[in-house]
């Protein structure tokens, strides 16, 4: 393992973190018809809370977290799951996607629908994922 | 639009998430385990009365219509299939109140379970060929995180050839999904069966039927590739061994009957030849494995491969009554084989072993254990009036009337064999004194009365299931025959589909 406290890992940490993490959600919501998608933002948000990881320890990256990692797996498999159900309700065939068009002021136009939150869906279960491994691989290496 | 065909993949998918959310409380795990599975029985049962009302239920997912998208396809074979998994997800959730320890639920015993059943359930459900191999990897990836829960040196030895047998498995049907695909230019099966049957007949039509009848044979676990399972389903958690007996095989003997009654039916001359004598092998092999066994769970697993082999038998002969017999065969060896099982649980709860030398006398202490040992071991070995007598009757006769004749004897030999492997726990376990070396573990606290019944609940459900299907066979023996039916007449099942005749 790494030894946490060197100082440029430290000063790349603070800033790379939150970019990583904005660069995440960029690509999250890309995701429906352009390259991107819950899969691979899930992973880039990961590696922004793993280079966290491993500047400042396990503890402090759970604390940043907020929420347990693997809370986050079911969490996120929940919303995925979710996702397939409102077709029902129309009395399609589940995960025939939804879309619920909202129109701001000022003429933009937010596409919601349901293929954005199954994307979201996996986007948390991965992150949820990886965190967990690596936060119990650094718990054991830490103890 | 009808969702009773969807609901036995999504109700365990979600009870899954939920009891992932739930980590943290054994209880919550537990009640969730509990309604789920009861909700996966109601569904699958609204599924089956669907489909014999109606015939073939079918679902566009997403709205694709096929053969573009994913199609979830229930006919009666599948129906019958995903009612009895959850059957047997209701017997392992009761079983596994007691069964279960506090560290394997801890490391996600819940959730993977509910994985592994919406992993069985869609193989069952799903009319796409690639999707049968996504349901497929679900379903192992459970399976081997379920095998090796607890991380024992024994485990883990039985998961490393599970998972090294099993990925070949993986790896054989993908690259004959692959050649097929590039031959037929399509995965929806019954696209595939109707462009199969337009295409010149050639040799690489063989070669791929070859590829699926290995890859489905090792999971089902059929010769000459079934020595992982005897090498791994006694190592895991006992629930785990039961829910894998009953119900792992059992997918890949479905894939074979869907695959080689809907797509390969061209040449049974070559084919199901082939599947013959796989089939006989497969008992002959297994019956002699357990004869050589000294090891409750082994014994049985032993079996479970012999048994593969007559639902084998019943594809191969391919005649109305052969397949009438197979499906027959596979709702009662579910039962049968689950329930001998978690009995040899609760034997080990008891005297604390699974070694027929080691154990005896239960029949002075518990006859009534000793009874419901009876019920499915006698079914297992075909006496009447119990389910297998019904199972094995109908197959030989099949066979007797194909007028394969080795086959035949060998298949009769096997369940004298078969009966010869019963006695012989019955012998050691229940009858022969205790020997007198072996300390009782009876005052083990595990094993005070009300952490016993529920070990007991699903053993009498299950005994009386097997004792329904023998007494009162018609009803479940009209099911057969209607599935065999449509299983014969593929036209039926590519018309749900594509809603054309083709």
């Amino acid at each position: 393992m790494m030894k946490p406290g060197t100082l440029i890992l430290h000063v790349a940490a603070r800033f790379l973190v939150p970019l990583q993490l904005v660069f995440s959600i960029f690509l999250l919501l890309r995701g429906h018809n352009e390259p991107g998608g819950g899969f691979i933002a899930g992973l880039v948000a990961s590696g922004a809370f793993a280079l966290y990881l491993f500047t400042f320890g396990a503890a402090v990256t759970r604390d940043l977290m907020r929420v347990d990692p693997r809370n986050l797996i079911g969490i996120g498999l929940l919303i995925a799951m979710i996702s397939a159900l409102p077709a029902w309700f129309h009395g399609q065939a589940f995960l025939t996607s939804q879309w619920w068009p909202i129109l701001l002021p000022g003429g933009t136009e937010i596409k919601l629908s349901t293929p954005l939150f199954f994307d979201i869906g996996v986007y948390v279960t991965v992150l949820g994922s990886v965190m967990t491994m690596l936060v119990a691989l650094t718990e054991t290496e830490e103890r | 639009m009808r969702a009773e065909v969807a609901l036995p993949i999504l109700v365990p998918l979600l009870f899954g998430a939920l009891s992932l959310i739930a980590w943290r409380s054994n209880l919550m795990q537990r009640v969730l385990g509990i309604i789920g599975s009861v909700t996966l029985l109601i569904c699958s049962i609204w599924l089956l009365m669907s489909v014999l009302d109606q015939g073939h239920v079918v679902m566009y997912m997403g709205g694709w219509m096929a053969p573009y998208g994913i199609t979830l396809v229930a006919d009666l074979l599948s129906a019958i299939m995903v009612v009895l998994t959850g059957m047997m997800a209701v017997a392992i959730a009761i079983y596994s109140l007691s069964s279960a320890s506090p560290s394997h639920e801890k490391f996600g015993y819940y959730p993977l379970m509910h994985l592994l059943l919406a992993g069985v359930a869609g193989s069952f459900l799903t009319g796409d060929i690639f999707n049968l191999y996504v349901w497929f990897e679900v379903m192992l990836i459970a399976s081997f995180a379920l095998l090796i829960l607890g991380g024992e040196r024994a485990q883990m030895e039985g998961a490393i050839k599970y998972v090294t047998l099993n990925l070949l498995s993986s790896a054989i049907f993908l690259s004959a999904i692959g050649l097929l695909y590039g031959l037929v230019g399509t995965l929806n099966m019954a696209d595939i069966a109707v462009k199969l049957s337009q295409t010149e007949h050639t040799g690489l039509v063989d070669v791929i039927a070859v590829m699926f009848m290995i890859a489905f044979g090792i999971k089902a676990a059929a010769f000459p590739l079934f020595f992982w399972l005897p090498a791994s389903y006694h190592t895991g958690p006992v629930a785990v061994s039961a829910l894998f007996a009953g119900l792992l095989t059992k997918v890949g003997v479905y894939a074979l009957f869907r695959v080689f009654t809907l797509i390969f039916n061209q040449s049974p001359e070559f084919t199901h030849q082939l599947l013959l004598w796989g089939a006989a092998f497969t008992m002959l092999t297994g019956v002699l494995g357990a004869a050589a066994q000294f090891e409750f769970r082994r014994i049985l697993s032993f079996h479970i491969v012999s048994q593969i082999g007559y639902m084998l038998l019943g594809l191969a002969l391919f005649t109305p009554l052969a397949l009438v017999g197979g499906v027959f065969y596979i709702m009662h060896h579910i039962i049968v084989k689950t329930n001998l099982f978690l009995i040899s649980g609760i034997v080990h709860r008891l005297l604390g072993t699974y070694d027929l030398k080691q154990l005896g006398g239960v029949y002075k202490d518990r006859p009534y254990l000793s009874i419901l040992f009876l019920i499915p071991a006698l079914s297992l070995a075909g006496l009447p009036p119990l389910s297998g007598f019904f199972a094995k009757f109908i197959i030989i006769r099949a066979g007797i009337e194909a007028e394969a004749w080795v086959v035949t004897a060998i298949a009769l030999i096997v369940g004298l064999l078969t009966l010869y492997s019963m006695i012989k726990i019955w012998a050691e376990v229940f009858w022969k004194p205790l020997p007198e070396n072996h300390s009782t573990v009876d005052s083990n606290p595990s094993t005070k009365p009300s952490s016993l019944a529920f070990l007991y609940i699903p053993v009498v459900l299950l005994g009386a299931c097997t004792l329904f299907i023998g007494l009162n066979g018609q009803p479940i023996y009209e099911i057969a025959e209607a599935s065999a039916k449509q299983l014969l007449n593929p036209a039926l099942y590519i018309e749900a589909v594509l809603g054309e005749t083709p």
